[in-house]
């Protein structure tokens, strides 16, 4: 296959960006996006430029590290998979492959491809956990029974890999579906009843902290999200957040 | 034991970790506020570390390569976690999950270390549970088990397939907990490319953070070295890109002895390599043993003809088919421990019976699962008399529920539905039973460095039973290293804060800035990657899932001659004060190169084969692996001390008290 890449090339966070355009041949369909880049980086090397940097690690979509919005889609064109899962059987030859980082104020870009998600990370540090002390004087976790349709709806909503496809796929740039994901699961746990209402509260007043947009409904969100995380979550979340603030 | 004191407790095997901990000194808490400890590294043993460190009182520091902790690799595992909860009554106990241990790891790994990790197996599920952890469950509402390779019992817990995830998310977010409390300073996108030592202690690291390119000083009382396995030494292997040896090679070359560098696990079960292009290796959970059957074709000329596309392997019947592991050993059948499965795979396709374009390829076949499950199902749901199209439909719905995030992620990669026609595997690097030795304290041999989960030696010996990676990670982290290193932190409660501005860290931070300039100075014609895949070949062909004298000691000086050739030939474009990973790739490649040396040199002296270390010379008349109890039962531990190839080997004699020295069998 031969493809014209158009990338966004940024040396880093301050600096202004723009696309450049690589054409590239030799690419196969068994390889992996991914892998179709390291071949591009491997010529810009040898040509003495620098690299393009992307974000990945895994490499089999569970991480979350990985962040590429690929033809105006994040993680591309097919679904329910992270871009370093997304193969090249997907494009055809002579495609015109438009690469960008994800997009969000709250994402900063640090170099080329690579975003700056921290604020994911402060949003589960303001409430994404259960306080119980990890020193294993804990009950015997049999003594909890917990329904299995529960247990298997606790268990989707944490499968989220806080990966941002959500927020970059929104018009408005915002975190709900990855943060009612969090929200979801410790309320659908008698566990992670207690602190219910301290919750919600505390994540969700740090999302609108950090600058994320508000939610219109629209779904995009649940259509790009690799992980196949339900709106449900959200309507959940409203739910608890409702019920919080009369309490609170 | 010469130099190597293991500091195993006295008493009676089942009494020695309580005894233990009833008599090691404590710090308390208001002498906690004062002490600063380092833990690098936040997969399941940092990251469980660092929040019960945080949470005993003391200033803890995190740091990861990711750009979260919630990324480390950790995070990719899929099958399970063992723990002795004997919730099945089929018999388990902390004493059959240590004897199994022991036995699976060939009699290669510390009685007294295992027994702790079964006995503290127990208390993970409840910590976990009590976490949010979102195990999979019965309908009754208690959790579910599976059984995985190697026992006969069934003891290992899951969250679908991708329990690591959730035990990691649950680690994470006790972590997050302590960063709200103030109480974990997490640095994230950091590397640590240095240890310090203050009069021979461990006193803080050097560490680069990889958005601006500053290099840093940061002291502690304590370093904790969480930084998982070395796999990627062979390039390709099912870690994540970023996975590494450099935390523990740079604290091996400062004095930390590397235990058992060659005793490598070889998964049988992952996506075979599909071309030049390929840059990792994918597993396909040893969960899919349980009800997938291997086989091969028993003609050659039918392997072959699959080979050349004019043969399907679903049209191939039953009596054509060699179910080769089931045939070799009735006992475990497919169930059989890894190396076992991964070397009659190999034998079977190096003697020409592989099913992919490569011939390294053999069919994992869910068919006759599919069948019993339809039919059980049809049964269960009242069915009369259902046509087989039903019970087919039936049958693939219980193993989508069971795998399907397996499956799917088999069909992106493989573009072929495994439903409908057998999956192909080949074995692949996947853990690392090696690593910085440790002694019962998990203390390294350089006193205040500490090191835990896959980056220590401690448990598996020769080979690493499926879902113990997990429960070591979470044991060593949450019960295991906050209490014991209180011991050691109980003498510094009135050393004060650790200055960085000191000669040691002067000289420190001097060098790493110099390795960078060194790399980046070559200026050559030929990438990290290059040099890595060539390292990788080595390895591969040489130190992989069979070796012999002679291999051996090619790979010693074909990877001297690399590395030569590596510091003056590898071209990294960019500089030192900005983010660069091409730079990050060759800090890190620049270790390997050090540490694949080490390995041959274990692997040539090792005369013995055991576990996943098989030496063609020495096994027994139907190719099984032949161990030398007499010449090699010891950890081999390799002092450093300049070139790899100078390294000194350090004996510590495993003690085997409570279990009879075996051969393995799985017949
Ligand atoms: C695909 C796959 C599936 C698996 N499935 C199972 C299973 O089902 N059951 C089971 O028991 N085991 C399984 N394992 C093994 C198990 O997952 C690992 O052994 C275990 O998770 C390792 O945990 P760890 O905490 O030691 O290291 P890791 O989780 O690898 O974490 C290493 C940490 O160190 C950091 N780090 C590394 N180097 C540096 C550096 N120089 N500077 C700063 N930070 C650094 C990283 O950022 C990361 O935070 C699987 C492994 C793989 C690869
Ligand atoms: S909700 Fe989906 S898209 Fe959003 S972070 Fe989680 S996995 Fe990614
Ligand atoms: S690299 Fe891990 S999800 Fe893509």
């Amino acid at each position: 296959m031969k493809l014209l890449l158009k990338i966004w090339r940024q040396q880093n966070a301050s600096s202004k960006g723009k696309f450049v355009d690589y054409p590239i041949s030799g690419i196969e369909g068994d390889m992996s996006f991914l892998e179709m880049l390291d071949v591009l980086n491997q010529q810009l090397i040898d040509k003495g430029e620098e690299p393009v940097v992307f974000d990945h690690d895994c490499r089999e979509g569970i991480c979350g590290t990985c962040s590429l919005q690929i033809n105006g889609e994040p993680h591309g064109p097919d679904r329910l998979i992270t871009t370093c899962q997304l193969h090249m059987r997907m494009f055809k030859d002579g495609d015109t492959i438009v690469i960008e980082p994800f997009r969000a104020k709250a994402f900063p870009v640090i170099k080329d491809l690579m975003v700056d998600r921290s604020a994911f990370d402060r949003i589960q540090q303001a409430g994404g956990y259960i306080s119980v002390n990890t020193s294993g004087n804990t009950v015997d976790a049999n003594t909890i029974p917990i329904e299995k349709t529960k247990a298997d709806d606790a268990f989707n909503a944490a499968a989220c890999i806080g990966c941002g496809a959500c927020v970059a796929a929104c018009k408005n740039a915002s975190a709900m579906l990855f943060t009612s994901a969090k929200v979801s699961q410790f309320a659908l746990l008698p566990q992670g009843r207690v602190e219910a209402t301290q919750r919600v509260l505390s994540m969700v007043r740090q999302m609108d902290l950090e600058g994320f947009g508000n939610c219109t409904n629209t779904g995009a969100c649940e259509v790009e999200c690799p992980k196949g995380i339900s709106l449900e979550n959200i309507a959940r979340m409203n739910r608890e957040y409702l019920m919080a603030s009369v309490k609170g | 034991m010469g130099i190597l004191d293991s500091k195993v407790p006295s008493g009676p095997l089942a009494d020695k970790w309580t005894k233990h901990k009833n008599e090691i000194n404590l710090v308390n808490p208001a002498n906690k506020r004062n002490i600063d400890i380092i833990v690098v590294g936040t997969g399941l043993a940092g990251g469980a570390a660092a929040a019960t460190l945080a949470e005993l009182g003391y200033n803890v520091k995190t740091f990861c390569y990711q750009d979260s902790p919630r990324r480390a690799h950790s995070i990719a595992a899929q099958g399970g976690i063992n723990a002795a909860k004997n919730y099945q009554g089929d018999g388990d106990s902390p004493y059959r999950l240590f004897y199994d241990t022991v036995k699976g790891g060939d009699y290669r790994s510390r009685e007294a270390n295992v027994y702790r990790l079964a006995e503290e197996s127990v208390n993970i599920i409840d910590q976990c549970v009590a976490q949010g952890v979102p195990f999979a469950r019965e309908y009754g509402g208690m959790l579910d088990n599976r059984s995985f390779g190697g026992v006969l019992v069934s003891r290992t817990f899951y969250a679908k397939g991708q329990t690591g995830q959730q035990l990691l998310l649950g680690a994470y977010s006790a972590m997050n907990r302590q960063i709200n409390r103030g109480k974990i300073q997490a640095f994230n996108r950091h590397e640590m490319l240095d240890i310090v030592l203050v009069d021979g202690k461990a006193r803080g690291i050097i560490a680069r953070d990889m958005v601006t390119g500053e290099i840093e000083r940061h002291g502690a009382h304590a370093v904790v070295l969480a930084t998982g396995g070395y796999g990627n030494v062979f390039y390709l292997s099912t870690n994540a890109m970023g996975s590494n040896v450099t935390a523990a090679w740079r604290a091996h070359r400062r004095g930390a002895f590397f235990a058992n560098p060659c005793f490598t696990q070889i998964h049988p079960t992952c996506i075979p390599v599909s071309g030049d292009h390929q840059s990792k290796l994918t597993l396909m959970s040893e969960s899919l043993r349980n009800d997938g059957r291997i086989w091969v074709p028993r003609r050659l000329e039918d392997a072959k003809a699959i080979r050349e596309g004019k043969l399907k392997p679903t049209q191939l019947k039953e009596e054509d088919r060699d179910y080769y592991l089931e045939r070799r050993y009735p006992a475990f059948g497919n169930l059989v421990p890894r190396d076992v499965a991964s070397r009659a795979a190999k034998e079977r396709c190096d003697a020409g019976f592989g099913v992919n374009k490569t011939g390294e390829a053999v069919y994992l076949d869910f068919s006759a699962a599919i069948q019993r499950y339809g039919k059980e199902k049809a049964l269960t749901s009242g069915l009369k008399d259902p046509d087989g199209e039903t019970i087919t439909r039936l049958g693939e719905e219980v193993v989508e529920a069971k795998y399907g995030n397996l499956f799917q992620m088999y069909e992106k990669i493989v573009d072929e539905n495994p439903y409908k026609t057998p999956m192909m595997i080949y074995p692949a690097v996947h853990y690392t039973m090696g690593g910085l030795w440790v002694d019962y304290n998990l203390q390294t041999t350089i006193p205040g460095c500490y090191c835990a989960g896959e980056a220590n030696f401690s448990d598996h010996g020769a080979n690493r039973l499926g879902a113990s990676a997990l429960m070591q990670g979470l044991a060593d982290g949450y019960f295991v290293l906050p209490y014991t290193i209180g011991d050691y932190l109980s003498k510094d409660i009135r050393t004060g804060k650790i200055a960085t501005d000191t000669e040691a860290f002067d000289k420190a931070e001097a060098d790493v800035r110099g390795r960078l300039q060194q790399l980046l100075n070559a200026r050559g014609d030929k990438s990290v990657d290059y040099f890595h895949k060539k390292l990788g070949k080595i390895m591969w062909d040489k130190c992989g899932m069979s070796r012999n004298a002679e291999g051996l000691k090619e790979a010693i000086e074909e990877i001297a001659a690399l590395r030569k050739e590596f510091y003056a030939n590898v071209r990294i474009p960019g500089g030192m004060d900005e983010m660069n990973t091409e730079l990050e790739k060759a800090f890190r490649v620049a270790d390997f190169l050090e540490l694949g040396e080490l390995f041959a040199k274990d692997g040539l002296h090792r005369k013995e084969s055991c576990g996943g270390h098989f030496r063609e010379e020495y096994q027994t008349e139907d190719g099984e692996a032949l161990r030398d109890d007499k010449n090699f039962k010891y950890v081999a531990s390799w002092e450093y001390k300049g070139e790899p190839k100078d390294a000194v080997l350090h004996k510590e004699d495993l003690v085997f008290e409570n279990i009879e020295l075996k051969t393995r069998s799985y017949k």
